[in-house]
């Protein structure tokens, strides 16, 4: 489903991806764990086409093709869905009339018919159940005056909506306590299928408990050092990254 | 037409014999006394209102431009516009819609204003003003039924000219600024609302006002008499084709509310803005004042402008009353080379008196645009209350948006509030939305619906789902 290929990528002169290499069939879930400023947000924003990030060499690839000519509207309408660790308000504009706006584009772009207001309705109703959201979320104003949770669940509940091929979740767990957390991992894994991948960036290994990942990715210092399953996310926990680092450190002296 | 030749040549004053062409559709360039006698004449009016009109001239030719505006344009040649200019086809005034010329017509639905579908869907009066003459007027038998009247300016002179005397001008008397002045001087046409005591006005009323020949000022002139408990809502949409020239447009606006009167007052204005390097445009400098004269009495304009190269306009209320009510809801946005200073004033006179101010300035590409606001509280005005806000949206990093707030109290016992924010349009906004599938416009589109929707909900549903447009279409090219 998603391919990246010694993707290397800066901001501005800054360089924050040096050589990413990694794949992701569809129907897995890898996590990507990393300490703060290891670059693992830019991985999201890379791979969602944020303007400010320039790949400067290597690839990525969506279903075989690469994607790193298009626009991020044109990447969202393959069916790439990123959810925000921190999910912008929008004052004035509510989450109903957004969030049917991007259904219909997705929709619209994918050949499929618009929904109306009663389908949409119908499917919001159907999706705000499985992350325990109130209905009334969709006459306010998007993300404005909501609860930590309530943005977290919130972009769980668009992913829902917009039925993305591959969602990368962008620390869906930070600032959320255990009942939230909870929420969302079953939010989540609610939406799990054979036809959809999800990379799931975290900080901790908290989240990986109710979300259970196919692989867990180390990544320090722009670049994955170290893959695994589900026990590395433990082993990553309990030993902290300095012992990534170390064992790193280790293995570029025995390779000198 | 003979009617207006005799009148005419019993005055016999015309420097430029102007009388031999009274036939004339259109007037040439140039303003003088003559002009004025040549328009007062045309229409057929009373000798009081020629008089009304000269005096005006006069105190205009003695007054200067206004320069105080936060606007840059190439100063006006007075003698190179015409003043006069009326459709062929208005011998036989037409009594509905379908007796109106179909080009007229039809380039109202290149406009993409359906008018005859909206007058009927919408249950709307339509008095459609096509440069200086009025040429349909709409619903005028149901509303006459309850005793309103709703007709063009020119009519009312005929048929009711004691209440035309009685409040033309005593809202913005003829001097007030030199472009009330001019217009006082040389006004064509334009609408006539009285909603007697204690009628409610059963649909909104609308006019549509667009400029048609080129070179044309249009100088409309309205006038909305609201009674004891009568209540009016009017809708004022406006659309001009492509212009090569600078165009001028001074209209007057005179409201007049009695006790526990309603007037809400609603402008919807699209008119060319000029190319995107600046080129044309109308100039929109018009004078809307609206008097609540009695007590719990209430005036509410809602305003949203996109079009015009540079935008004069500072809808007003004075008011007088005591527990009477003021609100000024306002979205302006200047894209490419637009300039606009608008605003209002709030005259706080009578005890108890409240004003809302809610403006949103949406500035992109090099569009220049002020916030000019005043709120005067007067010494007898205790208990006066107001709130302003006042935020500005920018998008892009040519544009500006400037605020001029004057606030003047004369009593210890008013309470006045002022908020003020800019902000720009956010990458991380447009990065979050064009993620869900949006494209870039839709993207500003949607956040530019969300700053003005405080103002969009004061509009009715129709006038609103067309500011909606309106903004789209006007911010096209803004980003990108």
């Amino acid at each position: 489903m998603l391919e990246l290929i010694d993707v290397h990528a800066r901001i501005g002169d800054t360089p924050i991806l040096k050589g990413v290499t990694l794949t992701i069939p569809k129907g897995e879930v890898h996590a990507i764990m990393g300490p703060n400023a290891s670059g693992k947000s830019t991985l999201s924003k890379v791979i969602t086409g944020h303007p400010d990030y320039v790949v400067t060499s290597g690839d990525i690839r969506f279903e075989g093709e690469s994607i790193l000519e298009l626009e991020v509207e044109e990447r969202a309408h393959l069916g790439i869905f990123m959810s925000f660790q921190h999910p912008v308000e929008i004052p004035g504009v509510a989450t109903s009339v957004f969030l049917k706006a991007a259904v219909n584009a997705v929709r619209t772009a994918r050949g499929e018919e618009e929904l109306d207001a009663a389908g949409f309705l119908r499917s919001a109703k159907k999706n705000m159940k499985v992350v325990d959201l109130p209905k009334t979320l969709l006459h306010r104003s998007l993300n404005e005056g909501f609860s930590g949770g309530e943005k977290k669940r919130n972009e769980i509940f668009q992913m829902a909506m917009l039925e993305p091929k591959l969602a990368v979740l962008d620390e869906p767990d930070s600032g959320l306590d255990v009942d939230a957390l909870r929420i969302v991992a079953e939010g989540v894994n609610h939406l799990r299928s054979p036809e959809r991948a999800v990379m799931v960036i975290t900080h901790y290994q908290r989240l990986l408990e109710y979300l259970i990942p196919d692989k867990t990715h180390v990544f320090v210092d722009g670049r994955i050092v170290k893959t695994g399953g589900p026990e590395l996310a433990h082993e990553v926990e309990n030993r902290g990254y300095q012992w990534v680092r170390d064992e790193l450190g280790a293995a570029a002296r025995v390779g000198a | 037409m003979d009617e207006a030749r005799e009148i005419v040549a019993e005055r016999g004053e015309y420097k430029y014999g102007f009388v031999s062409n009274i036939e004339m559709d259109k007037l040439p360039p140039g303003l003088d006394e003559s002009v004025v006698h040549f328009i007062s004449a045309k229409k057929g009016e009373p000798q009081w209102l020629l008089d009304w009109r000269l005096k005006a001239f006069r105190a205009w030719q003695k007054m200067t431009e206004p320069e105080w505006p936060h606007v840059k344009y190439e100063r006006i040649d007075y003698q190179s516009i015409c003043y006069w200019a009326s459709p062929k086809s208005n011998a036989d005034k037409p009594q509905s819609l379908d007796e109106v010329d179909p080009e007229i017509l039809a380039t109202f639905e290149k406009l993409g204003i359906p008018l005859h579908e909206r007058a009927a869907l919408a249950g709307v009066a339509v008095d459609v003003v096509l440069d200086s003459t009025s040429v349909a007027t709409t619903f005028k038998a149901k509303l006459a039924e309850v005793g309103i009247i709703f007709m063009s300016f020119g009519e009312a002179v005929n048929e009711h000219p004691e209440l035309i005397k009685k409040y033309l001008g005593s809202v913005v008397p003829a001097s007030d600024n030199y472009f009330a002045a001019l217009n006082s001087a040389v006004f064509s046409d334009g609408s006539f609302v009285f909603v007697p005591k204690g009628v409610k006005c059963p649909m909104e009323l609308s006019t549509y006002f667009r400029i048609n020949e080129a070179n044309t000022g249009q100088f409309e002139r309205t006038l909305i008499v609201c009674e004891e408990g009568a209540h009016v809502s009017y809708l004022e949409g406006c659309t001009a084709p492509i212009r090569k020239e600078s165009q001028l447009h001074a209209a007057v606006v005179e409201l007049v509310a009695l006790e526990d009167a309603t007037i809400k007052y609603s402008t919807v204005q699209n008119w060319y803005p000029g190319d995107k390097d600046g080129n044309g445009g109308i100039f929109n400098f018009v004078t809307k004042r609206g008097i609540c004269e009695g007590a719990r009495s209430r005036i509410s304009w809602t305003q949203v402008e996109t079009g015009s190269a540079v935008t004069w306009k500072y809808p007003s209320c004075i008011l007088k009353g005591d527990d009477s009510v003021g609100e000024f809801y306002s979205v302006a946005l200047t894209n490419n080379y637009q300039q606009a200073d608008t605003g209002t004033k709030m005259i706080h006179l009578g005890k108890n008196t409240t004003s809302t101010i809610i403006s949103k300035g949406i500035s992109a590409g090099h569009g220049q645009q002020s916030y000019r606001g005043l709120v005067q509280v007067g010494k007898k005005a205790l208990g006066a209350r107001n709130y302003t806000q006042c935020d500005s949206l920018l998008i892009g990093s040519e544009c500006g948006a400037h605020t001029f707030p004057y606030v003047d109290v004369r009593n210890g016992q008013a309470t006045v509030e002022h908020e003020a924010s800019t902000s720009r349009i956010g990458e991380d906004q447009l990065f979050y939305l064009r993620q869900r599938g949006l494209s870039e416009e839709d993207a500003v589109s949607m956040i530019v619906n969300g700053f003005c929707k405080d103002v969009f909900k004061e509009l009715p549903m129709e006038f609103a789902v067309e500011a909606r447009k309106l903004l789209e279409v006007s911010l096209e090219g803004a980003v990108g």
